[in-house]
């Protein structure tokens, strides 16, 4: 194993020994290394104002929250922050010159976060109001209003810019972090991984890190174990074969994206609402349903979609129905070692409908209050087929199978759907807290399934918002 | 940036080409002195206790801990308090609300402080706590007595108008949420000295505070503040906390101490813009017009006093805003809960008083079925008569009217109007709303006495000029346009100013950047300094050039007169050799105002700023979820000195007071712990809550009467309240779910949920419960 961390920071390759593995590197850039421009708003990837630019070997320029990244996920990797960007004579960069021209830093304590992911969208195709929105979403500005920031990202993100592969210090081996008592590994492949799993069954699984982080930074945790899926390879993969979309469970949300928008619309939808950019390019749907919250915003759709686990521990494999993963608050089928190894998705049959829907208190980067998923087939008018996901309505994601069942056979007309509404208040036990009151999510929880029949049932019905 | 940058000129703010390169140094940013020590504070888990024992043993056993401090530890004076007295650094014998500091740490991390806080033993004896504004109010518990305004005689005028209406709405509070969290550096020098770097709005007040906990004199601590990273009131006050914290860990160990709060401690442990409970009881005529009324303001001042006495009484000079009230009378209850003690935000207690008289205007249009629009001009103030403010101050410069007609006109109010009820028509499911509300807002501190300023200039014999004055820098560009008029001043090119940060040292006892008022304090007095070595400049280049000193022009860098011209910079050395200083202090104190506050009546406002803002909304009616699409602002800045940072402000401002209206719910459980203490739960708007639609204009006839520096207006608060018209078009909205007129009442922030449940209220048929029109 190797115990020294290879990457390159800005123009200059670094090899670190005796690090901290859950030192996030936001703590590296202002401690060790002293590059201040790089700040602290949250400490839990909410704010944006740490975001920094992880560029790999294809070159890809993915923003990321440096609050809630462990130093071993830049293992051969080139780290961007803001003090990188400007040329050496002092030049600012043309994202950077865009925000002076328009006037987009107030305060300023947020445009580090802003600049950098500017940076990485102009590495992307030009981009439109909302594509601007959805990349801008984790970074919260409270002086500007936005719109000097929008304009100076329509103005700069101009879709010329190309990403070539650039060579990368070489990190070869599996890395092992150690450091006063914790220690970390970055397997390389699946097989490492289940052994590593074996050897460590207590450790923590790093799947991006975006709620673990949390952990750390949030709850002041010390992790001893840790093991990131950084570089399992053979879990990374996104693909389409016979019938089954298979999510390696490594995938981030924004490798997932594409595959599962394509075949269900209102799935690709809702995750570009999860978290922001940076979150998505690298929390996991693998993540998203082994921390079992009961407000995770793939759970409601995948048990929808009668989505199965694939569990392994050592060499044993087992595939698990999603609907019978979650056993308890926070709880699941998962055995000491064991790990999710890849989520397999349906791909839609002929005639089937997919609906899904998240609500919370503000529209982008937010915790739903309520997240409701249909699938559902019609024949001749009536309900042939209907399975319904729910988020924040239970101690875990649940299936509403008694509402399926009343749903079942009959005419699919707003008297059913009032039928069944009213035993969908028997069946869901939502908590109040400070994101919604029980009796908020029973009134959506209802709302939504008269929702998804205006939007199968009725032709024409206007039942969404026009984004503005 | 070499050209002539007079005022009035869009130049991009001073530190931006700092803040997108990560080169702008906030405090903690700041080189790390040797020896640093990191403050952590031992908070309450209590709303409100007795404290039986403490014992921090544990604390100083850990590895790293270099000192611990409780109240008895304080030297001098442990309290904070800004106005009044009652806000000790650290809770002595009783805690008041869940997170109020009783011990602090200093050790060699942030990390390790933290973690040796957590080893602390101490025993309290739970009391029972109030929470809520009606709790306080039942159990008449105040921070400060109840205060009464009043013109007329509402009692008559109420029983004598044809109709009548009463009701409340509550508004939440609102996290300043500041990008920065509250931080502080200190560190000691010779002779006890105390040297704080503070990211405060109130620098004097933190020299001050600071030498009174440490007993020290003032003139013993510096605080220099370069910038903060947001403020928004919120650390005009409650930066001292801070800042008093670290200077103490300094003084006893003799270390320099950082201070830094994380996010979670920073939104628990500091207070809050006040949440309110407004009730009313209007008599008015059929057409709308206001005949008489009383409000009963509660306000939820938390534990201690704060500042929270003069946010009071800006509630009550707002609760006008634009409207004439013929006969009125508003009580204003300062109430106390064991919650943390709210204090200044951006607006100051106006934005409540606002709320209350913009639902009272709604309330009255919707019985009436009149267009909100109509009856809110209806109720404008004269310009000649109807133009008495309930505080006896006369309007004069009202432009509300000429605002207003010139955004219906330029927004399209009346077709927009048509197509948002054809809309509606159509759409069962998803409903439309607009709304065009105004605003006034009062421009001066209303403790007179704080309404002063001053500066320093120097010239050096390069013709360079340092610039320093009392303001500080939180991101309103205050920095770039008091240099702006300095250079003015000079005729020289703004890059030949150097901004130098706000220090005690400089220019003392000053008054926190607070009220809007930064430039129109601190630009007089730097232009009065500009001037007065101008003026000793032109002397002596008077009787190079052999003309009178009133010959001597100052422009384009040079200096002239009769036909000869320098350099300013030859002109300084010319001033030098002859022995002419090139240092001036400049001061200034606003003139003409004057108020009594046993009767609450005088002129406690130099002049009023004004604007407008129609937003339009599409809600989800199954969810209560709502987009805002478009916004109109047209806002009174005066003659602006920047255009582009003052419609930064308007921008911001509007975004901020939207967003405290909507999103931004602070939620406290039932043991007074507050349950959104970071961004992942508190929800300020994002990129995508701005609409695309989002225009905004400077009222270009704008001119201020008054002689306020290049007859420009202070633009940092009053643009926050334009937010409000996203609230009455959302009220609206929710209208056209059922009649089209009645709302069932639903308080702020407007939340989907508590949209959700309005909406189901009107489509359920159940009666809203409002007070009958005595007709």
């Amino acid at each position: 194993m190797r115990d020294t961390l290879h990457f390159r920071l800005g123009s200059e390759d670094r090899i670190l020994r005796d690090v901290d593995p859950t030192m996030t590197v936001l703590e590296y850039l202002r401690g060790p290394e002293r590059l201040c421009g790089t700040k602290e708003g949250c400490a839990e990837g909410d704010c944006g104002a740490c975001t920094v630019v992880l560029v790999d070997r294809q070159g890809r320029h993915q923003a990321v929250n440096a609050c809630v990244l462990f130093v071993p996920a830049l293992d051969g990797r080139q780290l961007l922050t803001v003090e990188h960007l400007a040329a050496a004579d002092g030049t600012l960069h043309p994202v950077q010159q865009a925000m002076v021209d328009r006037h987009g830093s107030q305060c300023g304590f947020c445009t580090p976060g802003f600049v950098m992911s500017l940076f990485a969208l102009r590495t992307e195709a030009k981009p439109d109001r909302a594509a601007v929105n959805e990349a801008l979403a984790g970074n919260l500005c409270r002086c500007t209003g936005y719109r000097p920031i929008v304009d100076a990202a329509l103005a700069v993100c101009t879709g010329e810019v190309t990403q070539a592969p650039v060579t990368l210090p070489v990190a070869e081996g599996t890395l092992s972090l150690g450091h006063g008592g914790k220690r970390s590994f970055s397997p390389r492949s699946a097989d490492e991984l289940s052994q590593v799993l074996l050897d460590h069954p207590d450790a923590v699984i790093v799947a991006g890190g975006t709620d673990v982080g949390l952990w750390v930074t949030k709850q002041h945790r010390s992790l001893p174990v840790t093991v990131s899926l950084d570089a399992v390879s053979d879990m990374a993969g996104v693909e389409e074969r016979e019938g089954v979309i298979r999510i390696g469970a490594g995938a981030t949300y924004q490798e997932a994206l594409p595959l599962l928008e394509r075949h269900y619309p209102d799935f690709g939808a809702m995750i570009r609402r999860i978290g922001s950019r940076q979150i998505r390019n690298r929390g996991t749907i693998g993540g998203n349903i082994a921390n079992a919250s009961p407000i995770g915003d793939t759970p409601p759709a995948l048990l929808a979609l009668d989505a199965s686990v694939v569990l392994r521990l050592g060499e044993v494999r087992r595939s698990v129905k999603l609907d019978d993963f979650f056993t308890g608050y926070r709880r699941t089928l998962l055995q000491p070692g064991e790990f999710i190894e890849r989520i397999d998705v349906p791909v839609p049959e002929p005639g089937e409908m997919f609906r899904c829907y998240k609500v919370s208190k503000r529209f982008d980067q937010d915790i739903s209050a309520v997240c409701a998923a249909f699938r559902l087939r019609l024949d001749d008018g009536r309900v042939r087929d209907i399975r319904i996901g729910f988020g924040g309505m239970a101690a875990t994601p649940v299936r509403a199978r008694s509402v399926e069942a009343a749903l079942i056979d009959r005419p699919w007309t707003e008297a059913t759907v009032q039928m069944a509404q009213a035993v969908m208040d028997g069946a869901l036990s939502p908590l109040s807290d400070m994101r919604a009151s029980a009796g908020y999510r029973r009134t959506v929880a209802r709302n939504l399934l008269l929702k998804c029949f205006l939007e199968t049932g009725q032709e024409g019905a206007v039942s969404r918002l026009v984004p503005a | 940036m070499n050209a002539i940058a007079p005022v009035g000129v869009s130049v991009p703010h001073d530190s931006a080409p700092k803040h997108v390169s990560g080169q702008a140094l906030y405090i903690d940013d700041m080189p790390e002195p040797a020896g640093l020590l990191h403050a952590y504070l031992g908070l309450s888990p209590h709303a409100h206790a007795v404290i039986k024992s403490i014992d921090l043993s544990a604390v100083l056993a850990v590895p790293g801990v270099a000192a611990v401090m409780t109240a008895k530890d304080v030297p001098g004076v442990n309290d904070v308090g800004p106005a009044f007295m009652g806000d000790p650094i650290f809770a002595d014998r009783l805690v008041e609300y869940h997170g109020q500091s009783i011990f602090v740490v200093a050790a060699t991390s942030m990390a390790l402080a933290r973690e040796a806080a957590a080893k602390a033993v101490i025993e309290y004896e739970i009391l029972p706590a109030v929470l809520t504004i009606d709790e306080a109010l039942a159990a008449q518990t105040f921070v400060l007595p109840t205060q009464v305004m009043q013109r007329g005689d509402a009692d008559s005028a109420l029983a004598a108008s044809p109709l009548r209406l009463d009701g409340r709405i509550d508004v939440g509070g609102q996290e300043h949420f500041y990008l920065e969290g509250q931080v502080a550096m200190a560190i000691p020098g010779e002779d006890g000295d105390m040297l704080v770097h503070s990211s405060t709005q109130h620098p004097t007040e933190v020299q001050h505070l600071v030498a009174r906990a440490l007993k020290l004199s003032d003139h013993s601590v510096v605080c220099e503040t370069r910038r903060m990273g947001g403020g928004f009131g919120g650390k005009e006050s409650q930066a001292s906390l801070i800042a008093v914290a670290a200077a103490l860990l300094a003084q006893k160990t003799g270390r320099p101490v950082k201070h830094r709060l994380d996010r979670d401690d920073d939104m628990i442990l500091t207070g809050k813009r006040h949440h309110c409970r407004i009730d009313y009881d209007v008599g008015f005529d059929r057409d709308g017009r206001i005949r008489g009324i009383t409000f009963m303001q509660a306000i939820g001042c938390g534990y201690s006093p704060d500042l929270s006495g003069a946010i009071a009484d800006r509630a009550m000079f707002h609760a006008d805003n634009a409207y004439y009230l013929d006969h009125v009378r508003i009580v204003s209850y300062r109430c106390k809960t064991n919650t943390v003690s709210n204090t200044a935000f951006r607006g100051f207690g106006g934005p409540q008083g606002m709320m209350g008289i913009e639902h009272v205007v709604d309330e009255i249009a919707r019985y009436l079925r009149i267009d909100p629009l109509t009856v809110r001009k209806r109720n404008f103030y004269g310009k000649r008569d109807r133009n008495v403010t309930p505080y006896h101050m006369t309007v004069e410069d009202n432009v509300i009217s000429e605002v207003v007609a010139e955004l219906e006109r330029d927004a399209g109010y009346a077709a927009r109007r048509k197509e948002v009820a054809a809309f509606n028509t159509e759409h069962p499911w998803v409903k439309r709303g607009l709304a065009l509300t105004p605003v006034k807002f009062g421009i001066s501190f209303t403790l007179t006495h704080m309404n002063q300023a001053g500066a320093l200039v120097h010239v050096y014999t390069d013709g360079s000029v340092a610039l320093n004055h009392g303001g500080t820098e939180m991101g309103q560009g205050l920095y770039l346009k008091v240099a702006q008029i300095v250079a003015a001043e000079f005729g020289i090119a703004l890059d030949r100013v150097k901004i130098t940060a706000t220090t005690t040292a400089k220019v003392p006892n000053t008054s926190p950047t607070a009220a809007s008022s930064g430039t129109d304090l601190n630009g007089k007095a730097a232009q009065v300094a500009a001037r007065a070595i101008r003026q000793r400049m032109a002397g002596v280049a008077a009787i190079a050039f052999g003309v009178p000193a009133s010959a001597v022009v100052f422009a384009g860098g040079r200096v002239s007169g009769g036909g000869k011209d320098m350099s300013f910079g030859e002109a300084a050395k010319l001033a030098h050799r002859a022995r002419v200083s090139l240092s001036s202090t400049g001061y200034y104190s606003t003139p003409k105002i004057h108020y009594d506050s046993t009767v609450h009546q005088g002129r406690p406002f130099y002049y009023f700023a004004y604007g407008a803002a129609l937003s339009e909304v599409e809600v989800d009616t199954l969810t209560g979820e709502y987009r805002l699409r478009r916004v109109d602002i047209l806002h009174d800045a005066g003659q602006s000195l920047n255009p582009a940072i003052d419609l930064g402000q308007v921008e911001g401002g509007f975004v901020q007071g939207m967003g405290w209206l909507t999103t931004e719910e602070l939620w406290w459980d039932d043991k007074g712990h507050l349950r959104t203490h970071a961004p992942s739960t508190y929800k300020i708007p994002a990129c995508g809550d701005v609409p695309a639609a989002f225009n905004v204009s400077l009222f270009k006839a704008g001119r201020n009467k008054e002689d306020v520096v290049y007859r420009s207006k202070a633009v940092g608060e009053p643009p926050l309240m334009l937010g409000i018209a996203v609230f009455q078009a959302l009220r609206d909205a929710v209208a056209a779910c059922g009649d089209g007129w009645t709302v069932p009442r639903f308080d702020a922030p407007a939340t989907a949920e508590r949209v959700l449940m309005a909406i189901e209220t009107l489509r359920a048929g159940i009666a809203v419960p409002r007070a009958q029109a005595a007709d």
